[in-house]
């Protein structure tokens, strides 16, 4: 068993956790700051976290005059599809993989890690190209499309390493339970892979959620802007609205911390415990 | 009426490994039969073609007079025990009983008064809203069993489902599954690698190795009547001793290094035989007694005593064969101590050691 640490150790190791909470936790609390200031004081370098005449302005003015609600939607309906797309695409195609044995099986798993060794900066001129022909450019269809893409390879692998821990008599018991192939998989398998399916639809929400490279890539009209893209329209050449980008910036990672919070249950494995003799 | 018939059935897999070869039987409308064997002999690959888990290479598989080889699991109207228990872990003790019946439109009132009936048989009545995580080996054990009997199925296949058990349990088990036999009425095809298990519950048993039957019989002419040295290996313990020698006469004497013994005529009887062939003598280890009379006497240096209370077993060489003799009762014997003891040749058993077969008229 682990012996209790002596309290000089305990100490040392609370305080080198503190610095690098404070490390990553300080920058945030910044952009609250900035978010917070009347807009005479945006250059002002005063580092109190709640600003002198703390106001909620830059949040009323992003919601009333500029189109932060429009590109809430956008990423919002783009986010939505990349996920459901993902998980979809995700869990059948790491189920067969794991399961069956079919030709082209171990060069289709080798040719999904091999794209991942491309940055998606070198990616951008194909996809452009190709989403042109395809009549898809400037559509959230084609975003869609390369935001899922880009997020299956890495969500195929996680469901086919999770199907793998899943007994297949489990499987067998429910062909003989009266289960066709897609009953056992719908009711068996699934249910049991949630914790995979939910680090699917997270990853795949946030490849999609957050993206800016892409996006710009992807949407020139400027009504199917996503929120990264809206945001970046605060900046100009000449000034930028520190206030309502800081305040968008917060409220973009809002819905992603909510997402992790409440799914953080499933995401911590183990419902297989218990099935088959361990 | 449910019977289970296999026609010359095989089993390839893809890269040529043949894990069943051309294996006929009948299993009879309620019968219980035990498929056993060491691992790798085949005896899960054909019980899983009985339950349409595996593809059938050649061979028909008939259920009740029906060709089931293109029939899918579901329709073939067997439950299945498997060795790892197979519940699901996301369902209650209930709804993995229930599992099969819902998928079968069972109405709720006849879905619930089967798994509360077979609750009671199985005494897991107190369990049905527990998880199966949350139960012990046994009790898992039984809910497989559970939810297996509650389909009221043509047939039962059994795959090694007490090996996952300790051995008390596993003894509580065998006889609990007899009794459920027994009380049920059902046609029941079971596997296993225990012989001891084979013996116990079958009504008829079936060895195989390498993927071929060796012999189909009830468990005592099984015993009494091994086919060859495999199947005489197999079943008993301890094992049979099997010494190679040669025949000389007639009249016909066992001849091999350190024991030269006159066979009765009751084992040669009506064989072709012919002087200086080289035989195998096979003998039960409790067909060895202690001291004079009615046999070979032979004195030995005992090498290792076993006293397991109710028996002993002392083991000692013979030339170069390791023997086995099982006394009853306690004995006081001493290890390398002298003992004569005597083999009751009349039980002895005489193989062919080319083929391994049972010398027999």
């Amino acid at each position: 068993m682990h012996q209790k640490d002596p309290l000089w150790m305990t100490i040392v190791i609370y305080a080198v956790l503190f610095i690098f909470v404070a490390f990553s936790i300080y920058p945030v609390l910044r952009v609250v700051t900035v978010s917070l200031r009347p807009g005479d004081q945006l250059h002002s370098r005063s580092l109190a976290l709640i600003p002198d005449n703390a106001t909620l302005t830059s949040y009323v003015t992003l919601f009333t005059k500029t189109d932060f609600l429009r590109w809430l939607t956008n990423s919002s309906i783009v986010s939505l599809f990349v996920t459901l797309l993902g998980v979809t695409l995700a869990s059948t195609a790491g189920y067969a993989i794991s399961r069956f044995s079919f030709p082209g099986r171990r060069a289709a798993m080798i040719s999904l890690i091999t794209t991942q060794m491309f940055p998606a900066t070198m990616l951008l001129l194909p996809m452009f190209l190709l989403l042109r022909t395809l009549h898809l450019w400037n559509t959230f269809g084609g975003l869609v499309i390369i935001y899922s893409a880009t997020a299956l390879p890495f969500c195929i692998w996680t469901m086919k390493g999770y199907y793998d821990t899943i007994p297949s008599s489990l499987e067998e018991a429910a062909a003989i339970d009266g289960c066709g192939p897609f009953r056992a998989f719908h009711k068996v398998v699934l249910p049991l892979a949630l914790p995979a399916l939910v680090i699917t639809a997270l990853f795949s929400f946030m490849a999609a959620w957050s993206e800016y490279l892409v996006a710009a890539v992807v949407l020139s009209d400027k009504r199917l802007y996503t929120l990264p893209l809206g945001l970046k329209q605060f900046q100009s050449n000449f000034s930028t609205e520190w206030g309502l980008y800081s305040a968008g910036a917060l409220l973009v990672a809002v819905p992603v911390m909510v997402l992790f919070l409440s799914l953080s249950k499933w995401l911590v494995g183990g419902l297989t415990l218990g099935s088959v003799k361990g | 009426m449910a019977k289970v018939t296999l026609e010359n059935v095989t089993k390839r897999y893809p890269g040529g490994v043949v894990a069943v070869r051309d294996a006929s039987f009948e299993v009879r409308d309620r019968e219980f039969v035990v498929l056993v064997g060491p691992s790798g002999c085949g005896k899960s690959t054909l019980l899983r073609m009985v339950a349409g888990l595996e593809e059938i290479s050649e061979g028909r598989v008939l259920i009740d007079d029906l060709v089931v080889n293109k029939v899918p699991p579901k329709d073939r109207d067997i439950a299945m025990v498997f060795q790892n228990y197979a519940l699901y872990p996301h369902m209650s003790v209930y709804e993995n009983m229930a599992f099969g019946l819902r998928m079968r439109k069972f109405t709720r009132n006849e879905i619930d008064h089967r798994v509360k009936e077979a609750a009671a048989i199985l005494g897991i009545g107190e369990f049905l809203s527990r998880k199966p995580k949350a139960l012990s080996g046994g009790q898992r054990q039984r809910v497989a069993v559970g939810r297996a009997i509650v389909r009221h199925p043509k047939v039962f296949l059994f795959d090694e489902p007490l090996s996952n058990l300790d051995a008390k349990l596993r003894v509580q088990m065998r006889a609990e599954l007899s009794g459920l036999h027994r009380r049920l009425n059902a046609t029941m095809i079971y596997v296993t690698h225990d012989q001891t298990e084979a013996m116990t519950m079958g009504d008829r048993i079936v060895v195989l190795k390498d993927g071929f039957i060796q012999q189909i019989d009830d468990p005592l002419k099984l015993y009494d009547r091994p086919a060859n040295t495999f199947v005489a290996g197999f079943i008993g313990s301890p094992a049979i001793n099997l010494i190679p020698g040669a025949l000389t006469g007639p009249p016909w004497v066992f001849d091999a290094p350190g024991l030269q013994a006159s066979l009765p005529e009751s084992l040669t009887h009506g064989l072709a035989l012919t002087g200086g062939t080289p035989v195998i003598l096979g003998i039960r280890p409790e067909d060895i007694a202690s001291g004079d009379g009615g046999g070979a006497p032979l004195d030995v240096v005992l090498e290792v005593v076993e006293p397991m209370g109710h028996e002993t077993y002392l083991h000692f060489d013979l030339g170069s064969v390791r023997m086995t003799a099982r006394q009853v009762g306690a004995g006081h014997y001493r290890v390398a101590e002298r003992v004569r003891v005597t083999l009751l040749l009349s039980k002895a058993h005489l193989f062919d050691p080319s083929t391994g077969s049972a010398l027999r008229s």
